[in-house]
C-alpha cells in the first residue's frame, strides 16, 4: 500500500487520486499526470494521424481502449462495415479498427460481441476501476467517475500526447462537493437528479471544478444510476464528477472480465477502500440538495440548464434578472418554437429516443419498459441499447418484445440519435424529440432538431401520451 | 504550433452565451478535418448557412466589416460541451486567433492551446464593455499582448488577463508540449516502474 505522510492535511478523494498520479509538478502550476486508461472512438482519427506524422508509437497500447460507437449503424449489422452505405462514414469506422490493430490497442470493433458505447462498455467489461486516472477523447468520459476514478474528456491532440507518453499536462482543478440528503422518491430517477443539479448551478456552474457527489441520496444509487449522474457532470461545466467507491461499486466489479481476480482482487480492494476522502476535507465549493424533493424534469431550451419540473411552466425571459441568461432564454424559446409561461406538459412531441451513454444501460431499459408494458406508443421512436451486452440482456428479459409491441424500433448498439452522425439516425429540421440523451444544443440531433432531455421513464410516458409527460401523468 | 505574441486585429462582438461546440462545429462536419482543404465554412456552419447551402448574410460573422476579423468577443460559457478538437480547428480555419469571453468550456480551452488559439477570460463588465465599444465602432481593432497579458479595446480601455505560465511559454515560443514532456522521459520511466510494482493489477 501507499503510505500517506502522517499528519498530512485532510484530503478529498480527488486530491488523493491526483497526487497518486502526479509524475511531477512544475513550479508554474502544471502537473504531469500519469494516465491508466485512454478511451477512444472513431473521432480520435486525428490523434493517430499526428502520431504517424511524428513517427511515434504507443507507450502502453493495450491501455488504449478503442470502441466503435459514434459512426456505427444501428441496423444491418450482419453486414459489418459493408452495411454502412456512405463511404466517408464507413471509412471512419474502418480507420478506427485499422489504427487500433496497427498500434496494438484494445479494440472493441463493430463485429465484437462486446461492442457498444465507450462509456457503457468500459464499465461493464471491468476496464473502469476505482482510483484510476482515465482520459477519453470524448467529454462524457466523466461517466467513469461513478467508480471513484478521476475521468475526463480531452481533445485529439491530448489523446495523441497520452498515447505517446501515457501522461498529460494538467492544471489542478478546484473542488466542489454536491451533497444529496435523503433518497430519491419513487418516480424520480438519477436523470432527474442530475438535470435538477444542472438547473440549479447552471451549465457553467462547475467550470474548472471536479465534483464529488456525496450524501445518503448518492450512496443509495446503483452503479447504473451513479453513471448517469457522473455522465452529465460535463453539462454542468465540470472537469469531472466522482463518487467514492463502496460495496455497491465492488459488487458491480467482482467477476467482470478485466477486473482483477484472486490475490490481486484482494490487494485492489484494500487500495480501493483507502480512496474515499477524509471527513474533514475542505472543498472550494459546497452545494446541498434534498433528494426527496427531486421530481421528474424535462429540458425546454437549448442548454441543459434550461429545464423545469414536468408539472411546471417554461420561464418567461422578461422575469429573468440576469441579462445574458434572459437573452439566452429568448433565443432558446425562438429556436424551440415555444411560448413563455407555457406549461411544459402541453408540448406535443414528434418522436422519442431511448439511448446514449447517459441512459442506455440495462436498468434504464427496464425503467422505460416498465412504463411501456401493455401500452402503445403514439409516437415513432428508437430504442438503442448502450452495448451489445445490454442488448442481449434486455432480450433475455423480453424487454425487446415490450418495446416492439409498443410500436418502437429495437436497434443495435451505438451513439445513434444522440450525436446524429451515423448517416441514418437523425432528426428532420423542426422535429421535436423526447430524448434520454445528454445534450439539447441547437442542431445536436440533426440540423434544426429540437430536443427535450428526460429520464427513460418520462420518455416512455411521453411516447404513450404524445406530449411531454412523466409516469405521474399515466 | 504557430507562435502567438501580439495580435492587433478586427474583433467581432458575438452577443451570445453558451456557444457550444456542436454549434461551433456540427458533428456531421467533424469528418471534414480528416481531409486537407479549406474549412473556413465549418465554423458555426448552421448559423451561417441555410439547409440548401446558401449563406445567411444577416449573421454578424459574415458581414463585410468582419471579413478579416481574427478576434471574437462573446459572452459566457463559450465552447461548452463536446470535446471535439474540430471545434477549435473550425475557429482557426475561419481565421480567428483569439477569443475573449467571461468563461469557457474547460476542454475547449485545453484544445485552444494545442492549436495556437488564445482563449482570454475577462470579468463580465469588461467583456460587456469591450463588446459595446465594438458595436459602437463596427470593424474596429482589439489589441492583444500575450507577454504583457493585456487586451486593449478600440476605446483605449485596457484589461489584464491571467494565463498559466507553461501555456504562456508554449504559445509565445510556438512549442508543443510533447517535446517538453520528452525532456522528462526519465521521470515518467521511474514513476511507472514504482507505480506498476505497487498497483500491479492496473497494467493491461
Amino acid at each position: 500500500m501507499i503510505p500517506e505522510p502522517s499528519g498530512a492535511p485532510a484530503q478529498t478523494m480527488f486530491a488523493r487520486i491526483w497526487r497518486r498520479h502526479s509524475v511531477l509538478a512544475l513550479e508554474d502550476g502544471e502537473s504531469l499526470i500519469y494516465v491508466d486508461r485512454c478511451l477512444i472512438h472513431e473521432g480520435s482519427r486525428p490523434a493517430f494521424q499526428s502520431l504517424d506524422r511524428l513517427g511515434k508509437t504507443l507507450r502502453c497500447p493495450a491501455q488504449v481502449i478503442a470502441c466503435a460507437d459514434h459512426y456505427v449503424p444501428t441496423t444491418n449489422r450482419e453486414r459489418g462495415t459493408g452495411g454502412i452505405d456512405d463511404p466517408a462514414i464507413r471509412q471512419m469506422v474502418e480507420s478506427l479498427e485499422h489504427n487500433a490493430r496497427r498500434h496494438g490497442c484494445t479494440l472493441i470493433g463493430l463485429d465484437d460481441p462486446r461492442q457498444g458505447i465507450l462509456h457503457v462498455v468500459a464499465p461493464e467489461q471491468g476496464i473502469t476501476q476505482p482510483g484510476m486516472m482515465i482520459c477519453g477523447g470524448d467529454s462524457h468520459t466523466a461517466t467513469h467517475g461513478a467508480f471513484g476514478a478521476l475521468a475526463f474528456g480531452i481533445g485529439a491532440s491530448e489523446v495523441m500526447h497520452v498515447m505517446a507518453t501515457q501522461t498529460l499536462w494538467q492544471e489542478m482543478p478546484r473542488t466542489m462537493r454536491i451533497t444529496v440528503n435523503g433518497h430519491l422518491a419513487v418516480g424520480a430517477s438519477a436523470k432527474d437528479l442530475i438535470l435538477s443539479i444542472i438547473a440549479r448551478i447552471g451549465t457553467g456552474g462547475a467550470t474548472g471544478h471536479v465534483i464529488e457527489y456525496a450524501g445518503p441520496g448518492i450512496r443509495a444509487l446503483s452503479m447504473e444510476q451513479r453513471m448517469t449522474v457522473c455522465n452529465m457532470s460535463i453539462e454542468a461545466g465540470a472537469r469531472a464528477g466522482m463518487i467514492a467507491p463502496d460495496d455497491t461499486t465492488f459488487e458491480y466489479l467482482a467477476g467482470r472480465p478485466a477486473a482483477p481476480a484472486g490475490a490481486l482482487w484482494q490487494s485492489a480492494l484494500e487500495y480501493w477502500r483507502s480512496l474515499p476522502g477524509d471527513i474533514e476535507a475542505q472543498f472550494d465549493r459546497e452545494v446541498r440538495l434534498e433528494g426527496t424533493q427531486i421530481v421528474p424534469m424535462a429540458s425546454w431550451g437549448t442548454s441543459p440548464e434550461q429545464c423545469v419540473a414536468i408539472g411546471d411552466r417554461i420561464p418567461d425571459p422578461l422575469r429573468e434578472t440576469d441579462g445574458a441568461r434572459r437573452e439566452a432564454q429568448a433565443r432558446a424559446l425562438e429556436y424551440m418554437a415555444l411560448q413563455p409561461n407555457q406549461p411544459i406538459a402541453e408540448i406535443a412531441v414528434d418522436r422519442v429516443f431511448i439511448g446514449s451513454c447517459t441512459n442506455a444501460r440495462i436498468e434504464d431499459l427496464r425503467e422505460a419498459a416498465a412504463v411501456l408494458k401493455g401500452r402503445r406508443s403514439v409516437l415513432p421512436g428508437l430504442v438503442v441499447p448502450g452495448s451489445s451486452a445490454v442488448k442481449r440482456q434486455a432480450e433475455a428479459e423480453g424487454l425487446d418484445y415490450v418495446f416492439q409491441a409498443a410500436g418502437l424500433e429495437w436497434r443495435e448498439s451505438g451513439c445513434s440519435l444522440c450525436t446524429g452522425v451515423n448517416g441514418a439516425d437523425f432528426l428532420q429540421p423542426g422535429e421535436r424529440c423526447a430524448s434520454t440523451s445528454n445534450r439539447n444544443f441547437p442542431g445536436r440531433q440533426g440540423p434544426g432538431s429540437r430536443t427535450h432531455l428526460m429520464s427513460p421513464a418520462s420518455v416512455a410516458a411521453t411516447a404513450t401520451l404524445g406530449r411531454i409527460a412523466s409516469v405521474r401523468d399515466l | 504550433m504557430e507562435r502567438f505574441e501580439l495580435l492587433d486585429a478586427v474583433a467581432v462582438p458575438l452577443d451570445e452565451s453558451n456557444v457550444d461546440t456542436d454549434q461551433i462545429c456540427p458533428a456531421r462536419l467533424i469528418r471534414a478535418f480528416a481531409q486537407p482543404g479549406r474549412h473556413e465554412h465549418v465554423f458555426l456552419h448552421d448559423r451561417r448557412f441555410n439547409e440548401d447551402g446558401s449563406p445567411k448574410p444577416e449573421f454578424i460573422l459574415d458581414q463585410p466589416a468582419y471579413a478579416n476579423a481574427q478576434i471574437i468577443v462573446a459572452q459566457r460559457n463559450f465552447g461548452v460541451g463536446s470535446s471535439r478538437e474540430a471545434a477549435v480547428m473550425a475557429v482557426r480555419a475561419a481565421g480567428f486567433r483569439a477569443i475573449v469571453a467571461e468563461s469557457f468550456g474547460d476542454i475547449f480551452v485545453n484544445n485552444c492551446f494545442k492549436n495556437g488559439v488564445l482563449p482570454i477570460r475577462l470579468v463580465a463588465n469588461e467583456v460587456d464593455a469591450l463588446r459595446a465599444s465594438l458595436h459602437r465602432q463596427t470593424g474596429a481593432h482589439v489589441a492583444i499582448d500575450l507577454a504583457q497579458q493585456t487586451v486593449t479595446g478600440p476605446d483605449g480601455g485596457s484589461y489584464a488577463f491571467a494565463i498559466g505560465a507553461l501555456r504562456k511559454r508554449c504559445l509565445l515560443a510556438g512549442l508543443d508540449d510533447l517535446s517538453l514532456t520528452e525532456r522528462y522521459a526519465d521521470a515518467i520511466e521511474s514513476f511507472e516502474r514504482t507505480y506498476r510494482a505497487e498497483l500491479p493489477w492496473l497494467k493491461l
